[in-house]
């Protein structure tokens, strides 16, 4: 069971539930809790794990080779993404626009563009009890965080046998980062918050989700502040909501210094409890 | 001209509060440009009117024709991001999954395959109630071409504030550190971050700060709800001072902020006169560190 915690609007609360909940559901249960929020990982700061494995993730860039090439200039038209481009007598490439489709570089027929590895970003493991964290961060200046995710997606399958409850702590917003976490999940979790803002980017997330055709309920975070909108919104479309957090300045001080506040605050111990319940019932 | 871009690092920490009440105190003298383009809000506080609507092809996706169509599936075998399936002997394409690269229609014996511009969005000049204009946009659902979408909003931005004589651009940025705020710093002449105190927080300051320093563009921060953990406020206080990044201002955690959200009024407007005052000392601080006088 693959489970995405995402949100539409960033700050709503997704890494605060992914935590809390993957560590709670570790009491009784083998959980693995990935960050894929690889451009701002910060579920790391909540987990204090031994440190098990780090691994380089690469992606493959076109490279010229000089004294190959003949200069016909057709990979420059074959790419879509100007990511190859034909100055005077050279051949430049520019990784931030290449999408590694490969296409320049099997269709040169002098093989004058061999494809190279270029890193990306790191992949880490540690593991805390029955708990087993895995983290993915992206290089700073690397403008594609898909290519990242994907390994994380790939890692992950290679480690997690189908007993264990996967809970995915995704980016903000809804493109394509989004997309490929809630791709490889089996049930989404949208955390959202009671204003104006989370109401218009639970919208929208929802029909990321539903064009993706994946189940999905709502957590309704700081529920307390704000207006009704997003529980109305919710009661209309028949989403269910799955918990609701009161705003309480006790969970995000403990938030604030890195702290986990199930089992310290009775609203989220309660809230969590929940989340879990739910879970159980839907594996 | 100078374009200020809000941006954070982490999401949730006031970016959009904050960029739309300095749209709101600049009035007539800033042109607005909201390039948080997958999860826009900016439009919830400055009552756009649309009055302007464009398609935003960005792109190709790939679509097999099924009356050429073999099923060889040749294009399956080449496609590196699983976009090709088979069914009843027929190839298909995911439009979700197609990277638009357009290898399949290259390599199809048949040339059944054929490269549809991508319906990636639409983008929006609106005249809003500060007196202004504001170019905003909405990515399409599942679009992967969000930097691009930045990039055009932020273009159309100039050009109108050069048409109008305007000296002031001011951009609402996305979180993270990927290509949409890559796309929203080009061409920036200064970064306004917005954090609060919390290790996540900070964590990501740091590093949105060390890419905006790749592009040597100058910055300043505000640090919001700085009374929810007074330790890491400290800490995000040494960090600015060692990286020398003034400190713009520092707003308490005060509910009125979000009522003044559900409100759809600008914290600049709340009826809480610390909080509007705070924002309103914010956005004079940022004038002085670009120089800019303004006739509002």
């Amino acid at each position: 069971m693959k489970i995405a915690i995402a949100s539409g609007k960033g700050g709503t609360g997704k890494t605060t539930i992914s935590t809390n909940l993957a560590l709670s559901m570790a009491s009784d249960h083998r959980v693995l809790l990935a960050d894929m929020d690889v451009e701002e990982p910060d579920s790391a700061l909540f987990i204090k794990g031994n440190h098990l494995e780090e691994r380089i993730v690469t992606r493959d860039i076109p490279v010229w080779d000089s004294d190959r090439c003949t200069l016909c200039g057709e990979c420059q038209e074959i790419c879509n993404f100007n990511a190859v481009v034909r100055i005077a007598s050279q051949i430049m490439i520019f990784p931030n626009l290449c999408h590694s489709c490969y296409a320049c570089s099997e269709l040169c027929r002098d093989e004058a563009l061999p494809m190279k590895p270029s890193r990306i970003g790191v992949i880490t493991r540690s593991e805390q009890g029955n708990l087993t964290f895995v983290e993915g961060r992206i290089d700073i200046g690397q403008e594609q965080a898909v290519p990242l995710i994907k390994s994380v997606g790939e890692y992950i399958e290679s480690i997690a046998d189908k007993d264990t409850v996967v809970i995915m702590d995704s980016p903000p917003g809804s493109s394509c980062p989004v997309m490929e976490v809630v791709g490889q999940s089996d049930f989404v979790i949208l955390v959202t918050e009671p204003t104006p803002f989370g109401l218009n980017d639970l919208q929208i997330a929802v029909e990321t989700v539903r064009k993706l055709g994946k189940p999905f309920g709502v957590i309704i975070n700081r529920s307390t502040l704000g207006n009704s909108a997003v529980a109305d919104y919710c009661r209309a479309e028949r989403i269910r909501v799955i918990a609701s957090i009161p705003n309480s300045l006790n969970i995000a001080r403990i938030y604030s210094a890195g702290g986990l506040s199930c089992g310290m605050d009775p609203d989220m111990s309660r809230e969590i409890g929940k989340v879990k319940a739910f879970i159980k019932l839907i594996s | 001209m100078k374009e200020i871009v809000v941006i954070s690092g982490k999401g949730g920490t006031g970016k959009t509060s904050v960029a739309a009440s300095f749209a709101l105190l600049a009035g007539k003298s800033a042109i607005v440009a909201d390039c948080d383009v997958d999860a826009a809000d900016m439009h919830l506080l400055l009552s756009p009117d649309r009055a302007e609507r464009h398609k935003f092809l960005s792109g190709t996706v790939a679509v097999v024709d099924n009356g050429s169509c073999t099923g060889c599936m040749e294009c399956q075998a080449i496609c590196r991001f699983d976009a090709v399936t088979e069914k009843g002997g027929f190839a298909i394409i995911d439009p979700v999954k197609c990277e638009g690269c357009g290898y399949c229609s290259r390599v199809c014996p048949e040339n059944a395959i054929s490269n549809i511009p991508d319906l990636a969005g639409k983008w929006y000049i609106s005249s809003i109630r500060t007196g202004s204009t504001m170019v905003h946009a909405k990515l399409g659902i599942g679009a992967d071409n969000s930097g691009k979408l930045v990039a055009r909003v932020k273009n159309e931005a100039r050009k109108i504030a050069e048409e109008q004589g305007k000296e002031l651009i001011i951009v609402d940025g996305s979180p993270g550190i990927g290509c949409p705020v890559i796309s929203s710093l080009s061409g920036a002449s200064y970064v306004v971050l917005v954090t609060e105190p919390s290790l996540s927080a900070l964590h990501d300051l740091i590093r949105v700060v060390e890419l905006t320093r790749n592009f040597s563009i100058p910055m300043g921060a505000v640090i919001n709800k700085y009374d929810i953990n007074r330790e890491i406020t400290a800490q995000i206080e040494v960090f600015l001072r060692e990286a020398n990044i003034p400190l713009l201002s520092r707003m308490e955690w005060n509910e009125e902020f979000v009522h003044s959200i559900v409100a759809g009024r600008t914290i600049a407007e709340s009826e809480n006169t610390t909080l509007s005052g705070v924002i309103r000392e914010c956005w004079e601080n940022v004038l002085q560190q670009n120089d800019i006088t303004v006739k509002v």
